[in-house]
């Protein structure tokens, strides 16, 4: 089949591998219909993340149809058309049982590399390093799924691919997110990144009461897309964004913060080359401009949400602020499999149609362009869809 | 105190030693070890170097890093004598005999700080390890599972087989460092029902090895708290357990890594994999990551 693998540094290519197999007998093979690229992936893309091994194959957002499952699995039938969950969950442990399914304790085989990391290991992650398992991704024409019958959410007909295929990740990341921000009536939350994640979250923090939202970010087009989703808008290049929030909050700050940037953040001016040099001569692993900017501006009392992704270490973290105003964290990759049918449930009353944040559909072999496309934002491009 | 402890603080007494020489008396020193005396002041930098490691390692309770250092000043030494063999004056037969004693002691020290960050603790030759993990079953079914032994091979990375051949005998086979393997007979010193099970070579065996499982129920009903406890003495005592976590055998890692296949084989029915997936290259990797493929 064809698959697109990681070789290197901004280095993908479409090559043909083996089909894959059923080596768990609680697996399922799926032939992919739709795959896309994702924020996460631009990590991996860009080198950011270690134990990448060259010959991996990305991608952790798929869907399509089961054509083969494994003995042990009981409720997939072939022929049964499926979004999959990208983190790994086995369905049983105590994480899982408490449908804290990025958290799952039986999905990483190599989880004493994680402990030696972060102190003990989250679930496998499709096509995600091998800190994270090192699964095969999704983005190729089939994939192995372990642990099918928890990992996947079955879509009955009606629904095109595109309005259910971010139910693998951005919907339910971007919801988890707004649903961390604690939001009760008349709050504002302030959200730094316009990209799939952050649209996804501007959206769900209205659908889940929020007064107002204000998005952040300076590419003209995702500002756009956030004013469409009702958020006001900052560019973050063009104003100080700490004096606009403090501004429209009558001085008080937003209730809740989120950063949908993550470790990558952009900014401008030195403290951008500061964070830059450090993270080249490996000081310290992310960029945490955006987290920073957060902190300061949040509210007393308030809370900071943290969908984007973070790896490994970060400097002058304001942490006399983040105590003194008592703020709360909320964190974590997302429970993908917990908001499945709350959220395909919202898609079928027509309160969300996902489908708005597409704006290129290409072909699988096409994928080595579509992620320079999206890495440097060219043409638009908001969030790509692929077809083998 | 671990053998690689003790070990530790011998060298940050030698250290030490060294040190004070080298700052009461540099001049004297110099001569000694073939280097010219004018370099003295360097030498008595040396000497506060070595003091400065000796006492961090003695005064913590973790002397990881303090051996960590020794290791960099070490390099640092080798540096300055490489400088000083280029001089015309050096005594070079001396800077020779010198160099090759500086090696061997950063071998040493090399040896002793990666297997403290490893975690290797070795008492009286033997590599006790604890571990524990919490397991959703309750204790009556990890006890019975347990309690077979024959079933150790399918979540044990380093167990070949182990075969009852008695109520309470079982014969082990196992793979020791470099691929060799190694086999004995176990019996079971204690065997409390949903509790505990104990068992140890028995004597006159090839390897000298002994655990303990116990079985907790946790509260709220959270499962079970397995602790395992293991004492292996491997073929060539505190040396071989030097050589096998060497090669990458952190022995906490390694038992850790077969309760968590345990915990993989009693709460999903079997140990999950990677090896046997599609990749765009030629050979597998999951070897490199999954210790359990590597057998
Ligand atoms: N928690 C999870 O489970 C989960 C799931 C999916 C994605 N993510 C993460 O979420 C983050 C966003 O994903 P995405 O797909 O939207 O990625 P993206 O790269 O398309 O979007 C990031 C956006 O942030 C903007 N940005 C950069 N610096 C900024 C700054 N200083 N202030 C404001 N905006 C700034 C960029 O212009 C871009 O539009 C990534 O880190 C991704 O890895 C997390
Ligand atoms: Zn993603
Ligand atoms: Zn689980």
């Amino acid at each position: 089949m064809k698959a697109t693998c990681w070789y290197g540094k901004q280095d993908v290519r479409v090559v043909n591998v083996p089909d894959p197999k059923i080596l768990n007998q609680r697996d399922a093979i799926i032939k992919i219909t739709s795959t896309a690229i994702c924020g996460s992936d631009l990590h991996l893309y860009n080198g950011f993340v270690p134990t990448m091994e060259s010959g991996d194959i990305l991608g952790h957002e798929f869907m399509g149809e089961v054509v083969e499952v494994g003995s042990e699995v009981k409720k997939l039938r072939v022929g049964d058309r499926v979004v999959v969950a990208f983190p790994i969950s086995c369905g049983r442990c105590f994480f899982c049982k408490n449908e804290k399914y990025s958290l799952c304790e039986n999905s990483n085989p190599n989880a004493w590399m994680a402990e030696q990391f972060f102190g003990h290991s989250p679930a496998g992650i499709f096509g995600y390093s091998h800190l994270t398992v090192g699964f095969a991704g999704g983005q190729a024409e089939y994939a192995r799924v372990p642990f099918a019958d928890v990992g996947t959410v079955k879509i009955e007909n009606g629904f095109t691919d595109e309005q259910v295929l971010f139910l693998s990740d951005i919907f339910p990341t971007g919801y988890m997110a707004a649903e961390h921000c604690n939001i009760s009536r008349g709050d504002t939350v302030a959200i730094w990144g316009c990209g799939p994640v952050g649209q996804f979250a501007i959206r769900s923090a209205f659908l889940i009461g929020a007064e107002r939202v204000i998005a952040i970010d300076r590419v003209p087009e995702r500002l756009q897309m956030a004013r469409e989703g009702g958020a006001r808008t900052i560019n973050y290049e063009e104003n100080d964004v700490y004096d606009l929030l403090m501004q429209v909050t009558g001085g008080r700050g937003p209730d809740a913060c989120m950063d949908a940037v993550g470790l990558e953040a952009h900014t401008p001016g030195p403290l951008y080359f500061y964070d830059r040099l450090k993270q080249a001569l490996m000081l310290e692993s992310d960029r945490p401009m955006v987290l920073r900017e957060a902190i300061l501006a949040c509210r007393n009392g308030g809370t900071i949400s943290i969908p984007g992704v973070y790896g490994g270490f970060i400097d002058k973290l304001p942490m006399g602020a983040l105590m003194n105003k008592g703020l709360t964290i909320k964190t974590g990759q997302t429970h993908c499999q917990h908001y499945f049918k709350p959220l395909l449930q919202r898609i079928a009353k027509g309160e969300i149609d996902p489908s708005f944040v597409v704006t290129h559909r290409i072909k699988l072999e096409d994928a080595p362009h579509g992620y320079e496309m999206f890495l440097h934002k060219e043409d638009g491009c908001i969030k790509i869809v692929m077809s083998p | 105190m671990s053998q690689e402890e003790r070990l530790a603080n011998g060298l940050s007494i030698f250290g030490i030693g060294l040190g004070l020489a080298e700052l009461t008396v540099p001049r004297r020193l110099a001569k000694t070890i073939g280097v010219p005396s004018e370099h003295h002041r360097i030498i008595r930098a040396m000497g506060l170097r070595e003091i400065a490691s000796g006492i961090s390692i003695l005064m913590q309770r973790t002397p990881t890093a303090g051996l960590w250092l020794r290791v960099a000043g070490d390099l640092i030494d080798l540096t300055c004598l490489g400088a000083a063999a280029m001089s015309k004056r050096a005594d070079h037969r001396r800077i020779a005999a010198t160099t090759a004693a500086v090696v061997g002691a950063t071998a040493l020290d090399f040896v002793c700080a990666q297997q403290l960050s490893r975690g290797v603790r070795t008492r009286n030759g033997t590599m006790p390890v604890t571990v524990s993990l919490m397991i959703d079953r309750s204790p009556e079914d990890l006890y019975s599972y347990w309690r077979k032994f024959s079933d150790f091979p399918s979540f044990m990375k380093h167990v070949i087989s182990v075969k009852p051949t008695g109520e309470r005998q079982s014969h082990w086979v196992v793979t020791g460092p470099f691929g060799a393997t190694v086999e004995w007979d176990a019996e079971i010193t204690e065997d409390r029902a949903n509790e505990l099970i104990a068992w140890r070579s028995v004597e006159g065996s090839d390897v000298d090895h002994s655990g303990q499982i116990r079985f907790e129920q946790a509260p709220g009903g959270r499962g079970t708290m397995v602790t395992v406890e293991m004492h292996y003495g491997p073929p060539g005592g505190t040396l071989g357990s030097a050589v096998s976590a060497w090669f990458g055998e952190d022995p906490n890692q390694s038992i850790k890594m077969d309760l968590r296949r345990f915990k993989q084989v009693m709460e999903t029915g079997e140990v999950i994999t990677t090896e046997g997936q599609s990749a765009g290259r030629s050979t597998s990797t999951s070897i490199q990551y999954d210790p359990a493929v590597r057998r």
